[in-house]
């Protein structure tokens, strides 16, 4: 039978304490449980980055982790990238504006990875923000508009006061 | 709210300049209506459903690619946690026993094998449905899978598409004759008298091996069945809602009006999505059955070993020519592997060899295509349907012919271009739709001009010196195509302006990433008058409208999109002839705006649509008046009278860096011709896509199987999709030479980019390398591939030398 464990964690800046079976993916984790279901699982070995979460602010492919791993843990998944308000983040609706995506299946991977990004550089180059969705298949796009994407949401955060919560509003980071 | 909330605030406009908007939003590069949702994580793909008390299926799948199942034990898995029940053949009812049906039959098929929903007794490939098992759990269900104990003799398999053919290769099937599914031999003119007539004949022969789609969604369906009314839903991650509903009503004896598919948010799609597969029958069956929803989602592996795909061909062409490089005429024998089934009949192959002749004139073909089964994995068309080989072969056997006559590869094409005063041309061919090919409208020369021009092909030649001076391979190529786009029969759409007075389209079409949703709504909002805000747009569900195909084949825009504006033209007439009667005016003194219908010389004396559509919905006993229909409603099927074609020239630049074989895309330029855009920002979007999908086809995707036709490339570290890195940003010129063949005037331009893609890169591949007498026969070209062709060829030896 399957082996329960108690974790405690934040995701999207709201606590929960959970029961969770070991056998689970943090992707299923958020998915299932959660009901999260904005965080997309394309290829289950950790290479298209589809599921791609920020955990401790870091991003994490979410089918290659455990849900129990993530005890303790600060999650923001692509829901927690969002204004409270539902209207789109500066991110979001620069990927709006430049057609950064299609399907769409990968863009919350490809949000969580930028959000990193740009946490840590607000003024990346084209090929620094082009090297930074390496780890992001996107099959309909052809990329570039997502760079665009990347390169314009900068611009638009540099003139912020509070660029990290602009990044991550529902996230704790973006909080703090 | 009120009804009328929407106008509640309204105020008529003042003046005559702001009331006639013509085409605000036709032609206008609007940002897409799907994307709020699908960048708040807010989208429904199948696997997003909450379906209360779903239930999870896997499947059991065969480990060998042609196998006789001996016993199937599921008496322990049975019995393990969470499993609620195991399908195996014998479950099915009798309308799910039978093979699936070929969705395009084709008379030139010999022997027809399509798969079963699960395997009775004999495997053909690896990934073939053995068992279904439905459990609590995706995870419970997967174990149970692995603990089924199934005794197979394996049994001989066929590997190799050009060893098929040989009397002494086993045959696919036990029951099947020879591995010969289909052998059309088809063409026109004298050929026997262009080659004997010819200065000049070049023949080689290419391979290409085109891998999958590989969307980021895999495959997934899920089902509910309602006890209550005996309505069985299902959802699907697919591109063809009515073809799937066809298909569940013969696969499970349904009552067709008891039936309905929805497709909701789909993560791409790119062709083999458009295929009925038997996990579909499986989890409504399972659904019915067991009157729980079922789900059942694919995972990676299973999509490389059961989502269909093109994958090898071979084609040997010849060709006549005049001293000057004139075509005469062309042999072609093209041999495709089509894997163990035909879901799709040949239309893939069919299309590829029909779109050989391309932008140029020539005078007589002759065609034998052998479409020869093997025990792998079906094919079906990825995006390009089989045109990314056919513009490889021939533009790389007229860049050949450039080699061999000294003319420049721009000057051999240039020659034998189909020129504009042809047009309409007939190029000789009978196209995929039954219909002549003939070349409704495009400026062939001028596009090849225009993309050379862009990519700065004339001064190439000296670049290309001053970099090899520098130790530098750098190399340009470029590949013309023509594509039969907008297939018929039609696709349709319903138009109703809403008793709230926001408008509704209806449609079949199935989007999955192309932004439908948006492209309509800019033609209904044009139609009425009406902000693309008060649009609501629904795909995909086959309760909204009768009939319908899908989305693949570059066609919605073409059909569906024209189906929209002649609802909306209809509409808008009804809205004009019911608030003439009302206003008591004459409709040429109307104007509609912004969802309110009013006098020109008097906007305060007006109607709102929610008006007019409750008046339209008619009151019990009251009759209309002359002129007057009930209804603010029409649904159209346009339905085209040939396919509409369109055209593009891609150029690449590269550098090769010859101690790796690895290959660095420099610049990549694209003229394209889809006739008027409804949509500039998603057609570039469009193009730029497919070049990506071009360039793994060209250096990076390949679908392998060793010997015994086990799949060996069955994840994303094995066949490599490209990523941001290996895709440059493509400039983009469009020409717009509009079709007279619909009313907007469009093409499709889903595929342009991918078509020429591998022809252009390995053109280009072969230009760096220009001093050397290498000929690159073959795509994809990896780096590890290019590196053995250059080390076989004895380029390092001469350049120790």
């Amino acid at each position: 039978m399957q082996e329960e464990i108690q974790i405690h964690l934040s995701v999207n800046g709201k606590a929960h304490d959970c029961k969770v079976s070991t056998r689970k993916s943090l992707a299923d984790f958020l998915r299932q449980d959660l009901k999260l279901t904005g965080t997309h699982v394309g290829c289950e070995h950790g290479v298209c980055g589809a599921c791609t979460v920020l955990v401790n602010h870091q991003t994490a492919r979410s089918c290659l982790m455990l849900a129990v791993q993530a005890d303790q843990c600060e999650i923001t998944t692509v829901e927690g990238l969002t204004n409270e308000d539902h209207t789109l983040s500066v991110l979001q609706q620069a990927f709006k504006e430049s057609h950064a995506l299609q399907c769409g299946f990968c863009t919350p991977g490809m949000l969580t990875t930028l959000t990193e990004l740009l946490s840590e550089n607000l003024n990346p180059s084209e090929d620094q923000v082009r090297e930074a969705i390496t780890g992001n298949l996107c099959r309909c796009t052809g990329y570039q508009p997502i760079i665009k994407a990347g390169l314009l949401a900068a611009e638009r955060l540099r003139a912020l006061d509070n660029p990290a919560r602009a990044l991550a509003p529902q996230s704790s980071q973006g909080q703090s | 709210m009120s009804l009328m909330g929407t106008f509640e605030n309204y105020q008529a406009p003042t003046s005559v300049s702001d009331q006639q908007r013509p085409n605000q939003y036709i032609g206008s590069p609007v940002q897409r209506t799907e994307d709020n949702a699908l960048l708040q994580g807010l989208g429904q793909y199948v696997d997003d459903l909450k379906l209360e008390g779903v239930l999870h299926a896997c499947v059991l799948r065969s480990p060998h690619a042609h196998a006789k199942i001996q016993s199937i034990d599921i008496r322990h898995a049975s019995s393990m946690p969470g499993v609620v029940k195991i399908y195996l053949y014998d479950d099915l009812p009798p309308s799910a026993k039978k093979r699936l049906p070929v969705l395009v039959p084709n008379p030139a098929i010999k022997q027809i094998m399509t798969q079963e929903v699960l395997a009775s007794k004999e495997v053909l490939c690896v990934g073939d449905p053995v068992a279904f098992v439905v459990a609590l759990e995706r995870c419970l269900a997967e174990d149970a899978c692995d603990a089924i104990e199934v005794e197979y003799e394996v049994l001989p398999a066929v590997a190799n598409c050009l060893n098929a053919l040989e009397a002494s290769s086993p045959t696919i099937h036990s029951e099947i004759a020879s591995n010969m599914a289909a052998n059309v031999k088809m063409g026109f003119g004298d050929i026997e008298q262009a080659f004997a007539n010819a200065t000049h004949r070049v023949r080689d022969t290419f391979w290409i091996n085109r891998g999958s789609a590989h969307p980021m969604e895999t495959r997934g369906y899920a089902a509910r069945f309602d006890p209550a009314t005996g309505d069985l839903c299902v959802w699907s991650s697919g591109q063809t809602p009515h073809l799937e509903k066809k298909n569940l009503i013969d696969v499970l004896a349904w009552h067709p009006e008891k039936l309905r598919v929805i497709i909701n948010d789909v993560g791409g799609g790119f062709g083999p999505k458009v295929m009925f597969y038997p996990e579909e029958a499986l989890v409504a069956h399972a659904a019915h059955d067991l009157v729980r929803p079922v789900k059942w989602i694919e995972d990676r592996r299973e999509h490389f070993y059961t989502a269909t795909q093109e994958r090898d061909q071979w084609w040997d062409m010849e060709l006549a020519l005049t001293a000057e490089g004139k075509i005469l005429g062309l042999k072609l024998i093209m041999t495709h592997d089509n894997g163990a089934y035909l879901p799709w009949g040949i239309i893939m192959p069919y299309i590829g060899v029909t779109t050989t002749p391309g932008p140029y004139v020539i005078p007589c073909i002759d065609v034998d295509l052998r479409v020869v089964y093997t025990n792998k994995n079906a094919t079906s068309p990825v995006r390009g349907a089989g045109r990314p080989q056919a513009v490889f072969a021939m533009e790389r056997i007229m860049d050949k012919v450039a080699h061999t006559l000294g003319l420049d590869r721009a000057r051999i094409r240039e020659i034998n271009f189909v020129k504009p005063e042809q047009m309409p041309y007939n190029n000789g061919f009978i196209y995929r739709d039954g219909k002549p090919m003939v070349y409704d409208t495009g400026d062939y020369p001028k596009c090849q001009a225009m993309a050379l021009e862009l990519a700065r092909y004339d001064d190439f030649p000296s670049r290309q010196k001053a970099a090899r001076q520098e130790g530098r391979y750098i190399g340009i190529g470029f590949a013309n195509f023509v594509e039969g786009t907008g297939l018929g029969p039609f696709e349709g759409a319903t138009v109703r302006v809403q008793q709230d007075g926001r408008v509704t389209v209806l449609t079949a079409a199935c989007p999955q990433g192309q932004g439908h949703k948006t492209i309509f709504a800019q033609i209904c909002a044009d139609q009425l008058g009406v902000p693309m805000s008060m649009i609501d747009v629904i795909t995909a569900d086959t309760s909204t409208i009768s009939m319908g195909i899908g989305t693949f084949a570059s066609r919605i825009t073409a059909t569906a999109g024209n189906s929209v504006f002649l609802a909306g033209q209809s509409v808008r007439n009804k809205v004009l002839a019911l608030g003439a009667f009302l206003l008591q005016v004459s409709v040429d003194d109307l104007v509609l705006h912004d969802g309110v219908c009013f006098v020109k010389s008097n906007p305060s004396h007006s109607k709102t649509f929610a008006e007019l559509a409750r008046v339209s919905q008619g009151m019990p006993g009251f009759s209309f008046p002359p002129g007057v229909t009930n209804g603010l409603e029409d649904t159209q099927y346009f339905s085209p009278s040939q396919s509409t074609y369109c055209n593009g020239t891609a150029v690449a630049e590269v550098e090769l860096d010859v101690d790796t074989g690895q290959i660095k895309i420099i610049r990549y330029c694209m003229s394209h011709d889809s006739g008027n855009l409804i949509n500039p920002l998603l057609v570039d979007g469009q193009i730029q896509g497919s070049i990506a999908h071009g360039i793994g086809n060209a250096t990076l995707e390949w679908m392998r199987y060793d010997e015994q036709a086990q799949p060996i490339s069955t994840n994303f570290a094995e066949y490599l999709l490209p990523m941001s890195t290996d895709v440059p940003n493509a400039q983009l010129v469009h020409l717009s030479s509009p079709t007279y063949l619909n009313p907007l005037g469009v093409k499709g331009a889903g595929e342009g980019g991918t078509i020429p893609a591998a022809a252009a890169i390995v053109s280009a591949i072969e230009n760096a390398l220009s001093g050397t007498d290498l000929f690159l026969r073959e795509a994809p070209l990896t780096p590890p591939r290019l590196f053995e062709i250059l080390y076989d060829s004895g380029f390092f030896k001469s350049r120790q030398l």
